[in-house]
């Protein structure tokens, strides 16, 4: 009988947490600051005051959405690194679409921003799904490496055709009034996008938890030769995923434009597609927990960069603690997996002996 | 035998995974000058113990001892220190490197790679061994049987006394045999002391000085390598219990097949043919066995009924509807039900005995949408109480025992009435009272008319249940008889390629 972990998701994360925060002393210590008033700093104080949560809020927003879109990815089995050029996709569609569609009304100008942005990101996702699927080759290096391309794309449109001509800066032209994002609350940047990643969160949540297809998704990922004899087509349960992963991403990119800049610009996304990654590991995979994995680094990224500023610390520590954060969750889930394995009784690399040690064990 | 101790002596070798006894108190040695062959069905231990003997999994209990005195055995580094080599099945090279630099690795020492010397000492080593081997080819680029060679040059050429060939003769062609052999021979009459792991039974009578037979963890006995292939045979099956719940006398079975597999043809890895000219069918209410060494085309055999691998060439029909190279779906809608060897794959381990149960029809389970989750609930815990699965319909299916597991797969596949069953090796690994159970389930879905096609390696076990038995051989169909036909001699000789001797 396979034992369960004692080491229970929530438990696992809070330890990572507290490990990294003891690891992370030693920097914020030589910086000159006080570690716990750091923290304090970091985690605590952003969301005290209604503007700094606010800005927790928005800073969430776009890896919302690509946290999301990595996990639905990864839990199929696919491993998608590409959301940053696929949200640079939908960037671009939705900087173009926001342009074209001056004069319309914006119960038309969102919804077909939005679309167009989603399929402008399934498209940069396609075609390593298919070399994936088809042939075989590692979508890990495929992804990754259209993510430069599509950040040669964006600079090659902004330094040409869609240079601004009123100031000559490498920036896109200002979208229609109507295609901007409206503000959820007075006074405050958070706007629609925020809204549609929790609607994107929740529907996703729905889908694999709630639906035939989603547990299709879920077997896929977990073994693709147990999905296959059972009947599950695992080659378009991939192809599926990787494209509604892909729309995610791309929606995160219209959300930037449309919500943030309100316009395309070269430096749209400090890596969001990255983060992605970083928040759907942190997250485990689950809606929820990639709902939770990004407001915490949102509320990180805007802690640090106050912190920055009341306790002269460099900013760059929130990127310090993030990355900490991202390699102790991953070394204790690995962790956990290699014990799991080792009170299986099997060694690595023999699956006939694992298969008889887990059938014997009863 | 000489008196001098043995170049590798193993004392009382003991190891478990679980409930399973891998190896029971297994003693063997072997001296220099002698070709020791391990001879064991699939899962008898002989990979185990020998692993065991070169550091790669260690014993419960049990000792080591080389050239008369006892050895602490941590890693394979211990083992080659005390100059064993083996050669496992899978091979330790890296193919875009080149032969010379393959044997350099591991041994070289410091910062500078001095590929000249490398490549003189390759040189020189394939000539003093007599190992044919070009030293400056890309291992990616050889032949399966000259990569063995490299391997075997890569084991000689740190100075092994003793040499493990784990199942060398797997992977090769009638004609690299040969030059194995040859190559052994030679290593040998130098002094060397080699262990030959093999199931087929011609080989280890060719090349053998002594065999050791393994049967199910046990050493079964210690012959002369020029006892006859009968009675090897004899040691390695053990004697087959009748009438442990042989079904009632067979019916004259009439009718057409209801499964009938005309002259299908598989290629494996790399284009090598693993099933040729294969034609069978089972009528209903028929168990036809399927008897043969593993590794004879069974596995594909199953795979391609089950809709995992696609033939070349032939034909499978259920009634009249043509199925060959139909995916697992098609083969489901057609009525079969599958049951393979590896239940574990053919399972998603993580996810739960309810939804494992429904997988393979879950548009059945579907309301507005949404998975009926209710629906899925209740089916599961009317399975459980049918089967007598010892789970809770939440459990994850790899939480489960062997036995369990087998359950939740037959439940999965019998609730659905299928008219043809494909099992193979369906009580591998269970207790007595699981494998019991799975028999009986497998009898009386007989009765009910279902045509069965039964995998297994456990002789008693097709002697006890088929009707008809089909002898694979190579990947061809070698032998066909009625059950009351079949004798133990018989269906050895059929098995390990040789023609009945009437």
């Amino acid at each position: 009988m396979r034992r369960i972990s004692p080491w229970s998701t929530p438990v696992l994360v809070a330890s990572a947490v507290l490990i990294t925060f003891v690891i992370t002393a030693g920097p914020i210590l030589a910086a000159g600051a006080n570690p716990i008033e750091a923290y304090v700093a970091f985690v605590v104080l952003p969301l005290t005051s209604e503007f700094t949560l606010l800005e927790v809020l928005v800073t969430s927003t776009p890896i919302l959405l690509t946290g999301a879109a990595v996990a639905i990815a990864f839990r199929a089995g696919y491993w998608n690194i590409g959301a940053e050029g696929q949200l640079l996709l939908g960037a671009i569609a939705a900087a173009g679409i926001g342009i074209m569609v001056e004069g319309l009304t914006p119960f038309l100008a969102l919804p077909i921003m939005v679309a167009g942005g989603a399929v402008a990101g399934a498209a940069w996702a396609i075609v390593p799904a298919l070399l994936r699927v088809r042939f075989g080759i590692d979508e890990v290096v495929t992804t990754l490496l259209l993510n430069p391309v599509a950040l040669l794309l964006v600079n090659g449109l902004l330094h040409g055709p869609w240079r601004d001509p009123v100031t000559g800066f490498p920036e896109s032209p200002r979208i229609a009034a109507s295609a901007e994002f409206p503000t959820l609350i007075e006074r405050s940047r958070l706007h629609l996008g925020f809204l549609l990643a929790i609607v994107v969160i929740a529907a996703a949540w729905y889908v694999l938890a709630r639906t035939p297809t989603g547990l299709r998704l879920r077997a896929a990922g977990l073994s693709p030769h147990g999905a296959r004899f059972a009947g599950i087509n695992v080659g378009a349960t991939l192809v599926g995923a990787a494209l509604v992963s892909g729309a995610i991403a791309g929606i995160a990119g219209v959300s930037e434009v449309a919500g943030i800049q309100n316009r395309l610009t070269g430096g749209l996304s400090p890596g969001y597609g990255y983060t992605g990654i970083v928040v759907a590991t942190l997250g485990t995979l689950t809606m929820p927990g990639v709902a939770i994995a990004a407001v915490f680094l949102g509320d990180l990224t805007v802690g640090a960069s106050s912190a920055a500023r009341s306790l002269g610390i460099p900013s760059q520590l929130g990127a310090v603690v993030q990355g900490v954060l991202l390699l102790t969750t991953v070394a204790l889930l690995a962790s956990r997996r290699h014990r799991a394995r080792r009170d299986d009784g099997a060694e690595a690399g023999t699956g006939g002996t694992a298969n008889i040690a887990a059938e014997v064990k009863a | 035998m000489t008196d001098r101790a043995p170049t590798l002596e193993l004392r009382g070798i003991t190891k478990r995974f679980g409930g399973l006894v891998a190896n029971d108190g297994i003693d063997l040695d072997v001296r220099g000058g002698e070709v020791h062959a391990l001879l064991g069905e699939n899962g008898a231990g002989k990979t185990t113990v020998m692993r065991i003997a070169y550091g790669l999994t260690h014993a419960d209990s049990g000792e080591i001892w080389i050239n008369g005195s006892p050895l602490t055995m941590r890693s394979p580094r211990d083992a080659i220190e005390a100059g064993i080599g083996m050669v496992t099945q899978h091979f330790a090279l890296v193919g875009p490197m080149s032969v010379a630099e393959n044997l350099a690795l591991g041994r070289s020492r410091g910062l500078a790679l001095d590929l000249a010397d490398a490549r003189r000492r390759a040189a020189h080593a394939s000539e003093r061994f007599g190992i044919r081997v070009d030293p400056s080819a890309t291992v990616a680029d050889l032949s399966v049987g000259q990569q063995q060679r490299v391997e075997i040059l890569k084991a000689l050429s740190r100075d092994c006394s003793v040499l493990i060939l784990d199942e060398p003769t797997a992977v090769l062609v009638p004609a690299e045999v040969d030059i194995l052999f040859a190559t052994l021979r030679a290593l040998v009459a130098e002094g060397l002391a080699v262990v030959f792991i093999s199931h087929k039974l011609a080989e280890v009578r060719a090349i053998s000085d002594r065999v050791s037979v393994l049967r199910r963890g046990k050493l079964v006995g210690t012959v002369a390598g020029s006892t006859d292939e009968r009675e090897l045979a004899r040691l390695m099956v053990g004697r087959p219990d009748f009438g442990v719940e042989r079904p009632p006398e067979s019916r004259p079975s009439a009718g057409e097949p209801v499964l009938a597999v005309t002259r299908l043809h598989a290629a494996g890895a790399a284009g090598r043919p693993v099933l040729t000219d294969v034609t069978l069918g089972v009528r209903a209410g028929e168990i036809v066995g399927i008897a043969g060494v593993s590794g004879n085309g069974q596995t594909e055999l199953v795979e391609v009924l089950a809709g995992m691998r696609r033939p070349t060439r032939g034909s499978v029909r259920v009634g009249l509807e043509e199925l060959a190279g139909g995916d697992p779906r098609r083969m489901m809608r057609s009525g079969i039900g599958r049951i393979p060897e590896d239940r574990n794959a053919s399972l998603i381990g993580d996810l739960s005995v309810a939804y494992n149960l429904v997988l393979e029809r879950l548009d059945d389970f579907r309301r507005a949408g949404r998975i009926d989750e209710p629906a899925i609930r209740a089916h599961a815990e009317e399975l459980i109480a049918r089967f007598d699965i010892r789970a809770r319909p939440d459990d994850p299916v790899a939480t489960l025992s062997g036995g369990n597991i087998q359950k939740v797969l037959l439940a999965r596949v019998l609730s659905r009435d299928p008219r043809v069953i494909v099992v193979s090796q369906p009580t591998r690994g269970l207790d007595v009272g699981a494998t019991e159970y799975v028999r009986l389930q497998l009898l009386e879905r007989r009765a009910a008319g279902a045509a069965i096609l039964l995998v297994s390696e456990d002789l008693d076990e097709l002697l006890a249940l088929a009707d008809r038995l089909v002898v694979l051989y190579e990947g061809r169909v070698v032998g066909e008889m009625a059950r009351s036909e079949a004798d133990l001699e018989r269906l050895s000789m059929l098995m390990a390629g040789r023609e009945a001797a009437a």
